[in-house]
Parts: structure tokens; sequence; C-alpha cells
């Protein structure tokens, strides 16, 4: 007895498992820079995370919609959780970080039909209902000195220079961390941003392994490093040094990590040069103009809205009449 | 390195048989002849049963423009002229012959191994023999060779492209063959290009054929202009359109044949044929095949006669595996699986593959992810998934909008979906769809142009 089928007879080894997983290997540098630098409060936040939105999801899955195959097993819930905590201050009480997970997972992900079918990135949604719930404990920061945390809170780069601007002050006039500081994460923010070099580390692994192109990273961090060093270079008294915001708060966690979220960010790789383009500009303006000193989450959630727009943008066709 | 534009993928390659000299396969005792090996119209046989018939008498006659002659592989007596099923499965008329064991050629053919390069023909008597011969293309496609070479008044070629690229995961026929015959490739060649009246030709072989590169080269360097182009290996590379692309930079356009932009393919295995017919006298009846498959014990380039069935190809390497679940005439990407093994050898069987029980199975589909990989892996710049969804839901008219119909099944899409998608299965169904609406609505016009 011989199976028929058509053809192809042959399949790629890789699964969406293998390219989740690859994602977690890629996050695991940053992650455990995290809990050298914060402490055991990252790691519970971390877990805590995890925890609640794999727990969620699987919840949402066997008592909301009866499904027999629970979906967890693909890992991509364990990413969600992970990527949340990425996002939120080491200081945040337990009870918000589980109620953020059940945002992204059950309001963000599952209401949406599950993995592949959401138009938001999960974990996006779940830190900004936080930080419009919470903004105090959202926006507190530990103040990291020596890679080390003291129990004093103090300002990210970018809050200092929103401040900066609202006050009126020249950006000369205040003391900000070196880039040398920001590259290394020897500065305060949430949990997994704050090292430019461990994020990078992962997105080479994430290139390497195909698990992502090149494409959304580079072009959100080469929009913003033009518009930002443009703007520098006419008022350098109250605009920051591009290098400054491509490696200051969410920018690398964002274009490495965030944007390039498979579900929310568009099919063609031109289409994926606008996405991210578009991310890098309105993160600049929100970071200048905007209420907000960080605008990486809004940005790239606003972007993942028109990604069906963008996909109407047809990929470049052999033999295409022209 | 030259290669193709838009998209590819890299199956992984298996090539098991690399390597391994053509051996012959044994005679079979009986041969199942189809009259439709080729695309177009099927031959119409010309013996009656009880005929007898010698290696390379001509038993089945085209029928038109876009058909081909078929002819006899063994010695014997017709036993047979009946409908079977073929490697699709459905039923074709098919001329059964019984081996009388002598193996008795037509007399005209040049039966020795000596290099013949005999150019004294003129272009109309190479043509006139390869169409006689029953040449059709010998890498899946079977399109018959005499059309190409005839391209309609007002087309000029200029190009003649031999592919060698041989992209198919597992096969290794046309890279033994180079290896052993590249002398009477070239002379194939040199036949080919005085049809065309063109003054050069390039063969394109992909770099995981250094040797082949490399002793075709040597080759060719003893004929006028026929240059060796070392292509980068991706999938679908010897797809006949993809091949003009890295060797000349021109595209097909949508809807069109390579003849428009001036282009004529000739497979490897197909050149050799012309040299066969022209210089030898000998009519297309056998053909090399790879046979091969993980479970095998011994992987073969075999020579084997037209019409032989798949159980004696095997036969011939020691039989088929017993944890045998799938059987592929040809390529592991584009081949077709079969349904018994009575399926027989054909001009266009590059290849039989035996699966596994565990590579037989599709793996289990899961949530469609939007990674894009359908879309970067599409050699012809479509949007696999958005032509998955609307095939789905049945919207043919989208579907022709989103030009369904330039997509040749290569299998990209497919083969790189990380969530086991039967994308192609669902491509495929939307293309005969588009097809019917496309066969209707001109029915449509042509009955409302008769009232007026």
């Amino acid at each position: 007895m011989l199976t028929v089928s058509p053809s192809p007879h042959y399949q790629s080894d890789t699964n969406t498992r293998k390219l989740m997983c690859n994602v977690l290997i890629a996050l695991l540098p940053a992650c455990i820079f995290s809990i050298v630098v914060f402490g055991i409060s990252a790691l519970i936040s971390m877990l805590t995370a995890v925890i609640s939105c794999v727990f969620f999801e699987f919840a949402i899955n066997k008592w909301l919609f009866k499904n027999e195959d629970y979906s967890i097993k693909d890992c991509s819930a364990i990413i969600t959780g992970v990527l949340l905590s990425f996002n939120l201050p080491n200081t945040l009480p337990i009870w918000m970080v589980i109620i953020g997970s059940l945002v992204a997972i059950g309001i963000a992900k599952m209401s949406f039909g599950g993995l592949g079918c959401n138009i938001f990135n999960p974990a996006l949604v779940g830190r900004v209902f936080l930080l419009v719930s919470f903004p105090a404990d959202m926006t507190t920061w530990t103040k990291v000195q020596d890679y080390s945390v003291d129990g004093t809170t103090g300002a990210t780069p970018l809050g200092l220079i929103k401040e900066s601007i609202k006050s009126g002050k020249m950006l000369t006039d205040i003391d900000l961390p070196t880039v040398q500081d920001m590259v290394f994460g020897n500065i305060g923010g949430s949990l997994g941003e704050i090292s430019v070099m461990a994020l990078v580390i992962g997105g080479i692994y994430l290139l390497c392994t195909r698990t992502i192109t090149w494409h959304i990273p580079v072009s959100v961090l080469g929009s913003m490093f033009i518009l930002a060093g443009i703007m520098h270079a006419v008022h350098p008294e109250i605009n920051a040094s591009p290098l400054l915001h491509i490696c200051s708060g969410g920018a690398m966690l964002g274009a490495i990590f965030m944007a390039t979220d498979y579900s929310t960010s568009p099919m063609t790789s031109l289409g994926k040069i606008i996405f991210g383009i578009g991310i890098g500009v309105l993160t600049i303006i929100i970071r200048r103009f905007g209420a907000y000193p960080e605008g990486m989450s809004f940005a790239i959630l606003i972007m993942n809205a028109i990604v069906p727009l963008i996909n109407k943008i047809k990929p470049h066709r052999y033999g295409a009449k022209k | 390195m030259k290669t193709f534009h838009i998209g590819g993928v890299h199956p992984k390659e298996n090539k098991l048989s690399k390597g391994k000299k053509i051996e012959l396969a044994p005679l079979p005792e009986v041969v199942t002849i189809p009259m439709a090996q080729h695309i177009g119209k099927p031959a119409n046989p010309v013996v009656a049963v009880g005929d007898t018939v010698k290696v390379g008498t001509k038993i089945g006659e085209s029928s038109g423009f876009v058909s081909a002659n078929i002819f006899s592989s063994v010695s014997g007596t017709v036993e047979k002229i009946d409908n079977f099923p073929n490697v699709a499965g459905f039923k074709q008329q098919m001329i059964v012959i019984k081996s009388d064991g002598t193996d008795t050629w037509e007399d005209t053919i040049d039966r020795t191994d000596t290099v013949v390069n005999n150019m004294d023909f003129t272009a109309d008597e190479i043509k006139a023999k390869i169409i006689e011969a029953g040449i059709v293309g010998m890498g899946g496609a079977t399109f018959p060779l005499g059309v190409k070479l005839s391209p309609p008044p007002g087309v000029v070629i200029d190009s003649l492209l031999i592919n060698g690229a041989e992209c198919e995961p597992y096969l290794t026929a046309d890279h033994a063959l180079m290896l052993e015959k590249s002398e009477e490739i070239c002379i194939g060649v040199e036949l080919l290009k005085k049809v065309l009246n063109v003054p050069t030709a390039k063969i394109g072989i992909e770099v995981n054929k250094p040797d082949a590169i490399q002793k075709m080269t040597e080759v060719a360097a003893k004929f006028n202009g026929i240059k060796v182009v070392p292509l980068k290996v991706k999938y679908p590379q010897g797809s006949e359109k993809h091949l003009i692309q890295a060797l000349t930079g021109r595209e097909v356009p949508s809807g069109q044949l390579p003849g428009s932009i001036g282009c004529v393919v000739s497979n490897v295995a197909t050149t050799f044929a012309v040299y066969e017919a022209v210089e030898k006298n000998k009519p297309l009846f056998e053909r090399v095949v790879t046979v091969t498959g993980t479970a095998l014990p011994n992987p073969s380039n075999l020579l084997v006669r037209m019409g032989t069935s798949t159980a004696n190809v095997l036969a011939a390497v020691g039989g088929m595996p017993e944890n045998t679940a799938k059987i592929i005439s040809g390529g592991p990407m584009m081949g077709k699986a079969i349904q018994n093994l009575e399926v027989p050898i054909m001009k266009g069987s590059s290849g039989v593959l035996c699966m596994t029980e565990a590579e037989a199975h599709r793996k289990k589909e899961s949530n469609c992810i939007r990674c894009g990989r359908c879309v970067d892996g599409c050699p012809m710049g479509l949007e696999p998934y958005l032509l998955y969804a609307l095939s789905k839901k049945n919207m043919i008219a989208e579907l022709n909008e989103h030009n369904i119909r330039d997509c040749f099944e290569c299998g990209s899409c497919s083969f790189s979906c990380p969530a086991h998608k039967p994308l192609l299965d669902y491509i495929r169904l939307g293309k005969a769809n588009v097809m019917q609406m496309i066969k209707k609505e001109e029915a449509a016009k042509a009955q409302q142009q008769e009232k007026k």
C-alpha cells in the first residue's frame, strides 16, 4: 500500500516551535544580564510573567475555547511573558505583572484567535495597558550604578531629556550617561532594555539562524538614527545625539525583538522596511514632541495597526509587465 | 555567482547516488509504453496486437504539432493495446510489448560507442531528425523539442541555454550524464546551435557538481562558443524561467514562452538525446534514471528502457526496501507519488525515489504565524499565504488578480512553511478553478459574438 499525495514531498525541518525557541535563546543574554544587575527581583518578575502568560493561554484554550490542543507547546506564550517582563521596571508589584500578562495573552492574543491571528504585539499591549493604568509604578526606575542597584530611584536617560525640554533647560546643562554606559547596560531602565550589547548579541543570533531578516531592525534603527541625526545637527542644544537615541530606552529591544514579531509585522521585504521606517520616525517624534519620554511601544503598536494596509504592497513579481 | 533574483529555497540535497557510474538496467520481459509521454496530444498507435517489433521501431505516430513519436524499447511482439493507469493515476492508452529476449535493434541505429561528430547536416535535416526521434524535454516538463526549435514567424532566437542545474534533491541522472557523456552533450549543443542559427550556447551547472563543471569546461573548450557557467545552489535553479534569468538576465513575461525573449532551453539529457538521434540514428527509447532513497542499500543511476515498470527498476537495485511508504516518480519537490509499482518509466522520468514511513507523511499543520517565509521563498514573487486563503474561500476572481496562473508548482512555499500548511495543494486547486473560469468566460464571449 503506497501513500499518494501531491508534491512537494519534502518539508524543511523548521517549525513554529523551533523558531520560537530560537527567539528564547536570543533573549538569554539580556535575561542573564538583567538578573545580574537587578538581582532576584528581576528573576521573580520574569518568572511571574512567563508562568502567568502560559497559564492564561492554557486556561483560555481549555475552559473558554474548549480546544483539545492547548497551543502552549509552541512556546510563543513564554516569549510574550519574557518580553512583557523585559518592558517593566524591576520594582513593579507582582500583581501588576499578572494583570499585564492577562491583558497581553487574554485581550491582545487569544481574543483575536491565538497565535498568528493577533494584530497587536501582545507584550506591548500588556505594557501599554500597565503604563496608562499605573503610570507612577511603571515609570519608577531604580538607579543603577556600577552594574548594581542601590535602592534609590533615578530617571532614565530619556526621562532626563524630556524633563530638561519641559523645563526649558539645555541638554548640555544636564548630566546624561555616556554611550559606553548605555551599550554595556550601566543605566537605569526596564528589565530587558538596559544593555544594548546583550540585545545585539541576541539579534545577531536571530539573523544567523535566519529566524528574522535584517529588514525591520535595520530600518527601525536606521531611520531613528537619520532623523535624530538631522534634528541634532539643526538644534544640538535641545535634541539628543542620534547615538543616544538608538542606545536608550526600548529602541534596541523594540527593533530587534518586538517589531520583528511575525504575526504583527508585514509579509514582504519592502513592507518590512516601510514598517520599520514608520516605527523609527514615530518613535523619534513621540520622544521629542509627545507627552511620554519613550515612544517605542506606541510607535510599534501604531504601525501594527496599519500592517494589513502595508500587506497590500505586492512583492516584485517575476515576468511582471513593466 | 549567477542565479535567479527572486525567492528560492535550500532543500537538503541528499544526492545519495552522487558519483555512481551509469549502469545498464536488466532488460525487462515486458514493457508498457504510454502513448502520452509528453505535453500535448497523445501519439496514435501504428502497430497492432500480434505485430513483431524491434528496438527502435516506431509504435506511436505524432498526432499534431505539439506531440511526439513513440518507439518500442524492446524487440518482441505487441501483446495488448489498452488503457492503463499512468503516473498521475488516470487511465491512458498504452502498448504492452513482450520481449523476445534477443534485444534486436533496428538496423539503421549505430550501436557502437564511438563518438561521431558529423556536422554535414543542414539545419532542417537536424530538426527533422529530432522531431522524428520523438525527443521531448527530459527534465520533467516533457515539452516536445521540435516545437521549441520552430519559433513562430517574427520571433528571433539568440540564446541557446543548456540546463545542467539539476536542482531537485536526490536526483543525479544529469550529473552522471555530464561526467560520462560530456563530449556527446557538447556535440548535441553544436547541433542545436546549428538548428537555431545561434553562434554561442551556455551550459548552466550548479556549483554542487564541481566535477561536472570541470569536465564540461574541459570538453567545451574543444568546441567553439560553448560556455559553462557555474550557478549558485538554490532551488528551483533548474526551472526554465529561472535558468534564463540566471544565464541571460532576462525575464520571460508572464503567460509567455521563453521563445518570446529569444531563448531556447534544453536539458542536458535532452541534448544527449539530440546527439544520439542525429549522429547515431537512435530514437528516444531509453534514458538515465536515478533510483534512490535513504533506505535503499545501493542508490544508482540506471540506463532504463522506456516502459519498464517501477517494480523492475527497483528490482535492479536490490528491490524495494520494506519500510517504503511512498514512491515518487521524479524528485521530491515536483515529482509525482505513484499509486502502484506497475507505473512505467517514461521520457520525463528523471528519478524513482523511495520514501520511508517516516519521510512519507506530512507533518501536522498548525496556525499560520505570518512569518512570510512562503513569500520570501516564492521564485515567481507571488504571495502563497494569500493565494492559499483565497483558494480556501473559493474567491476565484481574486485569485486571478493575484496572478495565481504564474505559479509553476515548484513547491518552495509548502517546503518552507514552519506551520506545515498545505499551501501548494490549495494553490493548485485555485489554479484549476481559475482556468475553468477563464474557459467559461471565453465560451460566453464567443457565444455573444455569434449572436451578433
